[in-house]
């Protein structure tokens, strides 16, 4: 696999919007011609070589290409965006939208990401070493279709509002979550390991959560229905099973109601 | 102003019997001349395309609250679709409810120089007029919906035609409004007591007025005023299945009604989106639900003062919104996304509810088939014209696909065997695997310009290349003779005009958008009563009594709401 390293030389006075950051779009391009890919900065264009030290080659194709990003990028956003294949690395904290809408491929952030990471995917892999931000694998704004497959695997917290209108694939956050977890769920399963404060599970129609510490205050609309011992992302233990949300809509299947199903560790 | 010569291409005029023959077409000071008459002009080259009259649209939601809603709540609907701005043109954005800017640039491109916006909320006129004019280019203007307006429950109840065509032409004075627009008729207003009216004779709470009664009081005082546009009527039970005997209720409601007008309009009853009021059947399942086309346009076709508009479902995900209210809210309840509602105070509601017209489906591929069917069986195409209830049906920059179906068998088998999943129970379930006609360029011509002007009482302005009309030319990339092997051609051609000349001025020049348009008109019509003091007792009551606004506050000024009118005047006093 062929390896193209960016290294930031300049912070930006505004965010760069840097969508181009992709394997995709780098494969079978020279150094020069990934230096003169544009970046927006507010209204105008701008050269991505403007911001960034370029070194290394590109696969022929996406899935032949690395993009190692060796600096802070917490002022980039969109790096990943609408990947299909290929590795994305960062080692350095990374602005919004890392990985949005990404269908295949693998993003390593080895440092943080902002809000609306993994923002609609379809698939691939997008793991996160330090914390993440809202909107984690949600849906864009209005939108009523969340992320769909792959996973995304936080090492740290992530904020709120993760999984919004999740349709499918996983979320495993490490740390703790803040308020909102799978809004309006339909598919899909969210594992935190550690705390969520409330509204877990608000309007959710179908999916699995699963939460490993406490929930501050549980949503009104599930119920209790039994205790289950399973194994989940490798914990084995004594889950309460609880089903929801009471409030919403629900489709059936063999005659049998489905529910969301929220599960909590003992 | 630079006159124009349009040189060698195919034109097609129904209004002068042109049919295809290659000739000159000319425009000097804004209006159209004989191309004989003028000597020194710019010349464009038209060889090899084809020459119509600019595109008239009878039936669009293109401005005011209801779509500023749409645009506001789906977010989605603009993500990566804006276009940044180049040159003269600004910066465009959005799909299924796009910005005032696209929708300019997108009747400038399919080659039309009139829209009528279908549904204004009297109240909320001045957003409707401040929205048409920021769209550039196209000349406007919007029917004010009357068909669940107290005022008219009222007067019709006590069969007061008079009476309502003077608060007709009151408020088309006060909202400058266009014409009568009639949405579900009673059945909104029932909504507000948790009801609707279903059939032509359910009868609206309270009010105690049926359907009946409001479509046929409609029409009377519409040519009692004798406005240059007919009823414009929605019919009740839309989208439901077994709905069509209450369109035949409804259209037949026009039996005995002549028009009345100088305008040369022959029709008295516009039915809108006729596809969505034409369904048999007990649900949407394909063992229940079919087509009821044929059964309605033998009727359409028998009468000789109805027309109507396709409402043909583009296969697309869009943004329904309507003034039929209780339709939206059952609508959410069936695809459970979001969904938005307003209520009107004393005049309408509204809804809005995205929608996936998935051809996956049988329902929504039979609703595409029912569109054309209609389109392809009515005798005289002077009487249909081409929509597709935009953004209800399908959104407005997918004429060109429609015309492409209508044209071509070939593109409508491909449809069928290919894109729809149930290509085989649509074939059986409705009648458009039995149609193999082609609308030609001339029939297209006449149902998306001619016929939609002289129902709209245009037909002395747009909708012809007759000398002395406005100088509204478009000029498709499409050659007759050449481009009839691949239906693709036709839809890429109707929507990417080579030249439009829109009142003498050069808008498209070889494909792009040159001008953002200098002289965007808002039509409206002024029609002159007697004195009816019964009516203005009534509305100035009504002020006092219900309206969360003044009288004051309520008119449409037009020195700032119509900074460019054009006012059609009627006189009605005798």
């Amino acid at each position: 696999m062929a390896k193209i390293t960016l290294t930031p030389t300049k912070i930006p006075t505004l965010r760069l919007e840097a969508e181009n950051i992709s394997p995709d779009i780098f494969a079978g391009k020279s150094k020069e011609e990934i230096a003169q890919l544009h970046v927006f900065v507010g209204k105008e264009s701008q050269a991505l070589g403007d911001y960034f030290e370029i070194a290394g080659e590109t696969g022929s194709t996406a899935a032949d290409t690395t993009i190692v990003i060796n600096g802070d990028v917490s002022r980039v956003k969109y790096i990943g965006m609408k990947m299909t294949a290929g590795e994305v690395v960062i080692n350095g904290d990374a602005d919004m939208y890392v990985g949005a809408w990404m269908t295949g491929g693998k993003i390593n952030a080895n440092g943080s990401v902002d809000a609306f990471s993994g923002l609609g995917m379809t698939g691939g892999e997008l793991t996160i070493k330090g914390n993440a931000g809202n909107y984690l694998g949600a849906a864009y704004r209005g939108d009523w279709r969340g992320m769909q497959g792959g996973t995304i695997r936080v090492s740290g917290n992530a904020g709120s509002d993760i999984g919004t209108f999740m349709r499918g694939g996983t979320i495993i956050i490490g740390g703790n979550v803040d308020v909102h977890v799978g809004t309006h769920m339909e598919g899909g399963t969210i594992i935190v390991q550690g705390d969520a404060k409330s509204r877990v599970g608000g309007q959710m129609v179908k999916g699995d959560i699963y939460v490993f510490g406490d929930i501050e205050v549980m949503m009104p609309g599930f119920q209790y229905r039994k205790d289950v011992d399973i194994e989940v992302d490798g914990t084995e233990g004594s889950f309460a099973l609880y089903e929801g949300d009471m409030g919403e809509r629900h489709g059936k299947k063999k005659g049998e109601t489905i529910y969301g199903k929220l599960y909590m560790k003992y | 102003m630079t006159d124009y010569i349009i040189r060698n291409g195919f034109v097609y005029d129904p209004v002068l019997g042109i049919n295809g023959d290659i000739m000159d077409v000319a425009v000097r000071d804004g209006k159209i001349v004989d191309a004989g008459d003028l000597t020194k002009a710019t010349e464009i080259d038209a060889s090899g395309m084809t020459v119509m009259a600019g595109g008239v649209d009878i039936h669009a939601h293109v401005a005011g609250p209801k779509v500023n809603v749409g645009r506001n709540f789906r977010p989605e609907d603009k993500l990566f679709r804006g276009v940044a701005g180049s040159g003269v043109k600004r910066m465009e954005a959005g799909f299924s409810v796009p910005t005032v800017i696209r929708t300019g640039y997108l009747y400038a491109r399919m080659g039309f120089g009139f829209a009528m916006e279908a549904a204004m909320p009297p109240l909320y006129a001045r957003h409707t007029h401040e929205e048409m004019v920021d769209t550039p280019i196209i000349d406007q203007g919007a029917l004010p919906v009357f068909g669940n307006n107290w005022f008219v429950l009222e007067y019709i109840k006590e069969n007061e035609v008079e009476n309502t065509a003077a608060y007709i032409a009151w408020l088309l004075a006060q909202t400058k409004g266009y014409g009568v627009k009639c949405v579900n008729p009673g059945g909104t207003e029932s909504w507000g007591w948790g009801m609707n009216c279903e059939t032509v004779d359910d009868v609206v709470p309270y009010f105690d007025v049926t359907p009946r009664q409001i479509v046929d009081g409609l029409i009377a005082a519409n040519e009692m005023l004798g406005l240059p546009h007919c009823m414009h009527v929605h019919g009740n039970s839309l989208g439901e299945p077994g709905n069509y005997g209450v369109t035949l209720d409804t259209l037949k409601i026009a039996e005995g009604h002549k028009p009345n007008n100088e305008f040369g309009r022959e029709s008295v009853l516009h039915h809108t989106h006729l596809q969505f009021h034409c369904y048999g059947g007990e649900s949407y399942a394909s063992k229940s639900f079919e087509s009821k086309s044929k059964e309605v346009m033998d009727y359409v076709n028998s009468t000789d003062n109805i027309t109507f508009d396709l409402g043909v479902v583009t296969l697309d995900e869009t943004t329904t919104m309507t003034a039929d209210g209780p339709f939206e809210f059952h609508l959410s309840h069936m695809n459970n996304l979001k969904w938005a509602n307003t209520d009107v105070e004393l005049e309408t509601a509204a809804g809005i509810v995205p929608f996936i017209y998935n051809p996956k489906t049988f329902i929504a591929g039979a609703q595409w088939a029912i569109g054309l069917e209609l389109g392809l069986m009515v005798k005289d195409p002077m009487k249909a014209y081409i929509t597709t209830d935009a953004p209800n049906a399908g959104p407005l920059m997918r004429y060109p696909r429609v015309y492409k179906w209508l044209m071509s068998a070939k593109a409508r088998e491909d449809m069928l065997d290919n894109t729809l999943k149930y290509g085989d129970s649509i074939r059986d379930r409705c009648y458009i695997g039995e149609l193999d006609r082609e609308i030609s360029l001339y029939e297209l011509a006449m149902m998306t310009r001619a016929g939609p002007a002289k129902t709209l009482g245009l037909s002395h302005m747009f909708g012809s290349l007759k000398a002395g009309l406005e100088g509204d030319i478009a000029v498709y990339p499409y050659n007759p003779e050449s481009d009839t092997d691949d239906p693709e051609k036709i839809e890429y051609a109707f929507g990417n005009c080579n030249t439009l000349l829109k009142g003498g001025e050069l808008i498209i020049k070889e494909g792009e958008v040159v001008s953002n348009g200098k002289q965007k008109r808002t039509f409206w019509v002024n029609a002159k009563t007697n004195e009816n003091p019964v009516v203005e007792r009534d509305i100035s009551e009504k002020f006092k009594r219900y309206y969360t606004v003044t009288q004051n506050n309520y008119t449409v000024e037009g020195h700032h709401y119509l900074p460019n009118p054009y006012v059609i005047e009627v006189d009605a006093t005798k």
